[in-house]
Formats: C-alpha cells, structure tokens, sequence
C-alpha cells in the first residue's frame, strides 16, 4: 500500500447518505474560479452588442420612463411623497438585481453541463458566479440612480449604511430561489418556460410600480411573505428616507435565510446526479 | 502509468468519472492521495469569444491550478501551443489546429500527482498525438501516476507497465500491461468474435460469381486467433461460396494489409504466387500461410479481393480488423520493441577477413 505522506491530501470517495455535507472548506479551496467564471461572464455578457453595458442602463430606465407615465401620471399611483420617477427607479434596481440573478442562477447548471460532465468542482460555484455577474450591471445601473437624486435634489438618510445588507437579501432570495429551480431545470427543463411567467407574476405582487403601503395593513403580513416586498422598501426608506418596513424586512429575513439554506442543502444533495441526468 | 482497457460500456469511463468525483458511487470506495488532475477532455470551458490569454487563465483555474501557478508558467504555456502571435485574439478565430493545439498546452502543464486521461488522443492528427503521449510518458517519467483509459492498445502498451481489463464493470485482469491486452484481445468468451462475417457486407464490388462470406486468422497450429504476434505464423483464412453452386475456374484471390492511414503494407496475391486456383467447388475455405508475421504492432485493416476467369468477382474493402502485438520476432526470447514499421530478418558477424 502507498502511504500518503503528510503534505499530500488525501480524497476519499465513497457513497454519501442522508443530508449532505455542504463542505464550505471545499467551496473556499475553489475560490479562484469562482472568481475567474464570474470573470468571464461579465466579460461575455456584452460581447458582439452595439451597446454593450450601456444595456444595463436601458432597461430600468425606460422600464422608470414607461411606469411614470402609465402609474405615475395616468394612473395616479402614490409614491410616499418622493417625486414619482425616482420612486420607481429605487425599486427598479434591486428588482432587476433579483430578476436577473434568478435568471442566471436558474438556467446555470444546464448552461454549464459541459463542465460538469467533465472535471470536479465543487458544483455550488456555478449558481454563485452568474449571480456575481448580475452585480454589475446593478452597480452600473446604480450611477444613474445617482445622477436621479442629484437630480432631484434628494440627500439620502442613515438608514443607506444599511443599503449593503438590502443588496444581500436581494441577491440571497434570487439564489435560496435560484438553485431550487436549477436543480429542477437539471431534471425538467419546464423550467426554462415558466421562468419568464413566473418572474412577471412576482413583479407584480412586489412594491415595484406602488408603495407598499397600498395594501390594507390587515394583510401587511401576508404581503411580506415576499421577501422583495422587504427588500424593496428597505431600498426605498435607506435611500429616499421614507417609511421603514419594520413588519416586512422581519419576515423577509427569515424567508430569504429559510429558502437559501435550504436551497443550498437540496442543491448540495441533488448534485451527484448532475453529470448523470443533464 | 496504468491503463484501462474494456469493450464499451465495461465501466472505464465510469471508473474515472467515479475517481475525478464528477459522479458518486453507489458502492465501494476509493482513496487518492495527492492532487488529482483529469483530462477527459481538452479545452473544458475554452469560450470562443474570449482571446487565448483570458482562455489560458480560465481553463487552468478549471482543471484546478492556481492562479499564481498560470502566472508562472503563462510563457511556456503559450511556447508550447506555439500561437504567440495570435494569444490575443478570440479563440473563436482560430483554426481548429490552433485551438486543440492551447487546449493541449495548458492541460500539458498541469503538475497534479496524478493524472487521469480519457481517450484524449483520440483527438487531432498523428503528430499531435505522438506530441500528447510523449507528455503523458514525462509526466508518469517524474515519478507521478497516471491513469489512461484507451481503446488503443499501442499507446497503452507502449506507456503503461501495468493494465487493468475492466468487463461489465469488474476486474477481468490485473497485471503486465503485454500479458493483460494479449489476454484481453484473445478473449475467446464469445467464439464468434473471432470470425467476421461477411455475407452480409453490401458494398462489394465485383460480378458475384464468388463471395466472400468470412475471414478468420489461424495461429500455426490452427487454433482461432484474435490477434496475430509479431513474428508468428498466421494463416489467413478466406471462406467463399459461389451462389450459383456449382464450381468456379480459374480463380485469383488476394488481400491488402493497410495502416490506418490507409497505405497498404502488405500484398498477398495468389497470382504473384504462381499459385491460382484451376478449380475451386462451390462453398470452401482459402487459406493463405504467412511465416513470421513482420509488421509491428497496431491495428490495420485487410482489403479483400478475387477474380474468377480474369474478371473480379468480389472485391471489399476494409473486411476485416487485423491486430497485431508484439512478439518475439527473432526468437531471442525477447519482445521485438516494433520500432520500426517492418521487421525482417538478418543475421550479424564480425568480418574476420584481411583488408
């Protein structure tokens, strides 16, 4: 029998039963590429466009131009008292974050089937290195938000030291979401169609187009059950300084850190059938 | 250096997506110790709209290095592919030679303590191949293990000191690399392998008169061999019908040896023998008894033909596989290495004469 000596590691493999280790040490051993597929996809993203990451600008802002005019203006939507444009934009951006990292994080798995059937990482990597990249275009998007308050002459409050953590739920409840339906789109590709449904439908049960507080304060709680409902005023009150979302940033939390453990945990148990199934 | 040998689907490949952790087992177990690194492909992850620099750093962070790693060697890397000029340009650009040509390049400068490869060579031209086996042989050279899973018996014979045949998933054999492919392709397990059937062959050329309907090697004493020793007697053995059923004169047969390039080595003629058949009957064999077989060991491919009254009655080709390993050719009680295409006989002295 060889003998291994200290310094060379040693791999076991065998089965594994019951709930799956998460071997985060594995995950921090793989840092670097992480780090280097987060980098290619940010340097694909805009390959071949005219605009290229100009496109990160388009989107929230003619999404802002089309919701002042049809809620705004002829809808008389009440925006908290901020001028109604960059009331929209404030949520646009945190909205985008999410809708576009669940994308991504979604569709990751079998957009990566051919790297997965071919060498070992630890497979958690490819969910977390699409969302990375979905961050900047949300930072680039950012610097319009602050030319908007400029603008409007709008001085945000204490309550934007806070705005990091807000960025974290947004990005923690695209992924607790995201790996759940990537590990399904590994098994059914269904996903990929309902994909697009689906993120229309949470647009509009989140306080994107209206105030939250529209909703009759009896079904507060229930409405909080969408953790972007927290998120989104979180946003709106740490940068604009309007109502804090006391009862829905609570329930968020709790959600947003539910549906990531458990997703990670699933995903962690599903992912030895990958290379098999996809 | 260890190979894997196997029909398909006996667990060879599964053996190493098992081992690189790409799948779990359902049972057993397996330890490794030290760095893994696998090849079951070149080029994981290359992506075609970024320049060969950014793939270099992407496909090493891939197959596990560190980045520190590719600084260090990103010169050598980018010498050995031998696309300086171009190590800025998309690789969706580059000929498809270029681009197996990086991929190789990086993976050649892996430094696990063992490597596992995947049918690798199965890719690229003789050149590149012989470039990727003289890397796999440096690498096992320096002390480390290698792992190669191959349908080519000649790379793993001349790498590997040690096979292992894999079959329906468990061990058929472990042992000297020689021993376990002579083993493996003189399987007798199922007695029809060693026969091919031609009947049913369809592109034929020829007016039919006689057909070829299976080829068969003989050792010396004509027992059924799969694969012939070099510096062994064969006997090539030819079975025909005449579907007219009744008998043919006047007959010619002959048959090619050619490599996979297609150069035909050998030409057995019964014609360039002085020995035709006058008069064959309707149904029968030909047989065709070469002493010291001189070719070295591979896999080569014999074109079949004959000729009844001066027009060609049946002609195929590629009718059959002919694998040949190595032997003792001289009768030194050594293997021949087969370093050269052709063996013959010679004889060696020191010239006693006067100048």
């Amino acid at each position: 029998m060889v003998r291994a000596s200290s310094d060379t590691p040693m791999v076991l493999i065998q089965p594994e039963h019951g709930i799956a280790a998460l071997k985060l040490a594995d995950l921090w051993a793989y840092r670097e590429l992480l780090y280097f597929l987060a980098w290619r996809d940010v340097k694909i993203r805009y390959k071949q466009s005219i605009l290229g990451p100009a496109w990160a600008i388009v989107q929230p802002v003619c999404t802002m131009v089309v919701f002042s005019i049809f809620f705004g203006k002829l809808g008389k939507i009440p925006s908290d008292g901020v001028p109604y444009p960059i009331f929209a934009y404030v949520a646009l951006l945190p909205w985008q974050l999410f809708s576009q990292s669940l994308n991504l994080s979604s569709q990751s798995v079998v957009g990566g089937a051919g790297l997965i059937t071919k060498v070992y990482f630890p497979r958690l990597i490819i969910p977390l290195s699409s969302v990375l990249a979905s961050l900047v275009d949300f930072v680039i998007a950012f610097g319009i938000l602050l030319i908007l308050m400029f603008y409007y002459g709008i001085v945000p409050t204490w309550g934007v030291l806070l705005l990091p953590g807000f960025i974290l739920m947004a990005i923690f409840a695209a992924l607790g979401v995201g790996v759940w339906l990537a590990v399904i789109n590994v098994k059914y590709r269904d996903v990929r169609y309902a994909l697009p449904f689906f993120t229309q439908f949470w647009l509009f049960v989140s306080p994107v187009a209206y105030p939250s507080s529209m909703v009759p304060a009896k079904w507060q709680w229930l409405y909080g059950l969408n953790p972007m409902a927290g998120v989104i005023e979180g946003f709106r009150w740490a940068l604009l300084g309007t109502r804090p979302p006391l009862v829905t940033i609570y329930i968020a939390v709790i959600l947003v850190a539910v549906l990531f453990v458990g997703g990670i945990y699933y995903f962690r148990s599903a992912e030895k059938m990958f290379a098999d199934v996809i | 250096m260890v190979g894997i040998i196997g029909r398909n689907g006996a667990g060879k490949s599964t053996l190493l997506k098992i081992l690189t952790q790409i799948t779990s087992p359902t049972e057993g177990r397996a330890e490794i110790h030290g760095r893994v690194a696998s090849l079951l492909e070149v080029g994981t992850g290359f992506h075609p709209e970024l320049t060969g620099r950014e793939n270099i750093y992407l496909n090493g962070a891939i197959l596990g290095m560190r980045r520190a790693e590719i600084d260090r060697r990103f010169d050598e890397i980018v010498a050995f592919s031998g696309i300086e000029e171009f190590i800025d340009t998309p690789v969706k650009r580059y000929s498809s030679g270029m681009y197996v040509r990086l991929a190789f390049a990086v993976a050649a400068h892996l430094e696990p303590e063992i490597l596992l490869v995947d049918e690798v060579l199965a890719v690229g031209d003789a050149a590149f191949q012989r470039k990727c086996l003289g890397k796999m042989g440096d690498v096992a050279e320096s002390g480390r293990t290698v792992l190669l899973v191959s349908h080519n018996m000649e790379a793993i014979r001349r790498l590997c000191e040690r096979a292992i045949w894999l079959d329906c998933g468990s061990k058929r054999a472990d042992g000297p690399s020689e021993q376990v492919i002579r083993q493996y392709l003189d399987s007798t397990a199922d007695r029809k392998d060693l026969y091919t059937l031609l009947a049913e062959r369809s592109d034929r050329k020829g007016n039919g008169r006689l057909r070829f309907t299976g080829f068969q090697l003989r050792d010396a004493t004509g027992n059924p061999i799969r694969s012939v020793g070099m510096g062994e007697t064969v006997e090539f053995v030819l079975s025909y019908i005449v579907p007219e059923g009744k008998p043919v004169s006047n007959v010619m047969v002959w048959f090619y040896v050619a490599d996979h390039w297609q150069r035909r080595l050998l030409f057995f003629s019964s014609n360039h023998k002085g020995e035709n058949f006058a008069s064959l009957p309707a149904e029968g064999r030909i047989v065709c008894r070469v002493p010291r077989f001189p070719l070295k060991p591979g896999r080569y491919s014999v074109d079949l033909g004959s000729s009844a009254n001066l027009v060609h009655s049946d002609v195929i080709s590629e009718a059959a596989v002919l694998e040949v390993v190595t032997g003792d050719f001289f009768g030194t009680g050594r293997t021949h290495p087969g370093s050269s295409d052709f063996v013959c006989d010679h004889d060696w002295s020191f010239d006693r004469r006067e100048v």
